[in-house]
């Protein structure tokens, strides 16, 4: 296989936590190489201690040894560190549907790291009449929301 | 410099395994369910880049020791984490206050780091400085919360205040090991990173109606190993498994 064909089939692998976008999507997936007949994936981890890390790791080692390559080396990189930037439209619109708000600025824009992001819109109604909940939610990379308006509880994807 | 570099690594991984193993003992007792999540979260942001940091220490120092045997097979006198990670949580107020006079230090800290000339060095400053930004603004506003609080939570927040503000010279501690880095521009000079922390500090205790320790002898002795009593019953707890069991895996 050639690293273009390992990195289709590795591009099929979901996220373990937000399984409706794959590992690609997240941007998790950074570098596929062949050193001598192994078989060297790089991946990089939304958060530092994201516990999600070691799943990935062995589906990316189970699929590639289904599909006959034995000797694979999973290497986690810090640098460049991971941002939502990296997150395409497309798999922002499937967090959506997800009920996940999506980040909406990019985190080169300063006002994300002062405050708080400004406008959060409800995944289910689409309101903008949204309030913190909290800043950690269940997972490293998500904080929890409320819609003033259809009230319901939501996860909005952390800007980073 | 390596020498010097696993040094100094070691006392970044350690702090940050203490603080982040001291906020794990929140999981299951938050004060509330968000506060649970949060702290925990937060938990794992610091054994996250422990994990990173040790790992790096081991490849530096080349004798194959991994991030577990640094982490699990060392006694306190091998130890060289600040003083303030290894205080106890106490109540609420105390954990806040400690995240809050730690995450005021850090946000510095791994700002100057990131600056570093070692590019691993570099790289997880870059990554953990993007979660103390979270970190500090979640102390913050709880630091704002207790002390503009109740008299109850300014009381216990003040109290906290005067029990643990004698560990935050801890955070400052430096020697000769640190100047050849320095020189190299490894590491960060603390003297300007100490007058940015006490600057914010200042500004944080006036905003929460709390009271600045005066003429406090400040605890130091990390960087030889020497801790308060509490580092040894951590140690005990945290390695337990890994001394029974002497290479237990997952």
């Amino acid at each position: 296989m050639t690293t273009k064909e390992v990195k289709t089939l590795l591009s099929q692998i979901p996220d373990p936590e937000i399984p409706v976008i794959t590992i690609e999507e997240l941007g998790i997936l950074r570098d596929v190489s062949f050193e001598n007949d192994e078989c060297v994936v790089t991946i990089t981890p939304t958060y530092s201690g994201c516990p999600a890390m070691k799943a990935i790791e062995q589906d990316i080692t189970a699929l590639l040894k289904e599909n006959g390559i034995e000797k694979v080396k999973v290497k986690s990189v810090f640098s460049p560190a991971w941002t939502t930037d990296w997150l395409t439209e497309v798999a922002k619109e499937k967090l959506r549907k997800y009920g996940i708000s999506p980040p909406a600025k990019t985190s080169s824009d300063k006002s994300i790291l002062t405050g708080i992001q400004k406008v959060v819109k409800c995944p289910l109604c689409n309101s903008e009449n949204t309030e913190l909940v909290s800043q950690f939610g269940s997972t490293a990379c998500k904080a929890l929301y409320k819609c003033k308006d259809c009230l319901e509880p939501f996860d909005l994807f952390k800007c980073h | 410099m390596e020498k010097q570099l696993f040094n100094y690594l070691l006392r970044l991984a350690d702090s940050s395994l203490i603080l982040g193993h001291r906020l794990s003992e929140w999981c299951g007792h938050g004060p509330v369910l968000e506060e649970d999540i949060a702290l925990t979260n937060i938990a794992l942001d610091f054994v996250g880049r422990t994990n990173s940091l040790y790992e790096y220490a081991g490849k530096v120092e080349g004798k194959g020791r991994t991030e577990d045997d640094l982490a699990y097979l060392r006694t306190e006198r091998e130890f060289f984490n600040n003083l303030l990670s290894e205080q106890p949580n106490g109540d609420y107020a105390q954990t806040i206050l400690r995240q809050y006079l730690t995450d005021a230090f850090e946000i510095h800290f791994y700002e100057a780091l990131t600056k570093s000339k070692d590019e691993t060095l570099a790289g997880i400053a870059a990554k953990s400085l993007k979660e103390i930004q979270y970190h500090l603004r979640h102390s913050s506003s709880w630091m704002l919360r207790l002390g503009d609080g109740t008299k109850e939570s300014n009381t216990r927040l003040q109290n906290s205040l005067n029990e643990i503000y004698r560990f935050t010279g801890s955070l400052f501690e430096t020697d000769e090991n640190d100047s050849v880095l320095i020189a190299g521009g490894i590491v960060p000079e603390l003297t300007g990173i100490q007058q940015q922390w006490q600057k914010d500090v200042d500004t944080m205790l006036e905003k929460a109606m709390l009271n600045k320790p005066e003429n406090v002898w400040m605890q130091k002795g990390c960087l030889q190993g020497k801790h308060t009593e509490n580092l040894g019953y951590i140690l005990a707890e945290m390695q337990s498994l890994h001394r029974a069991y002497p290479g237990v895996n997952w």
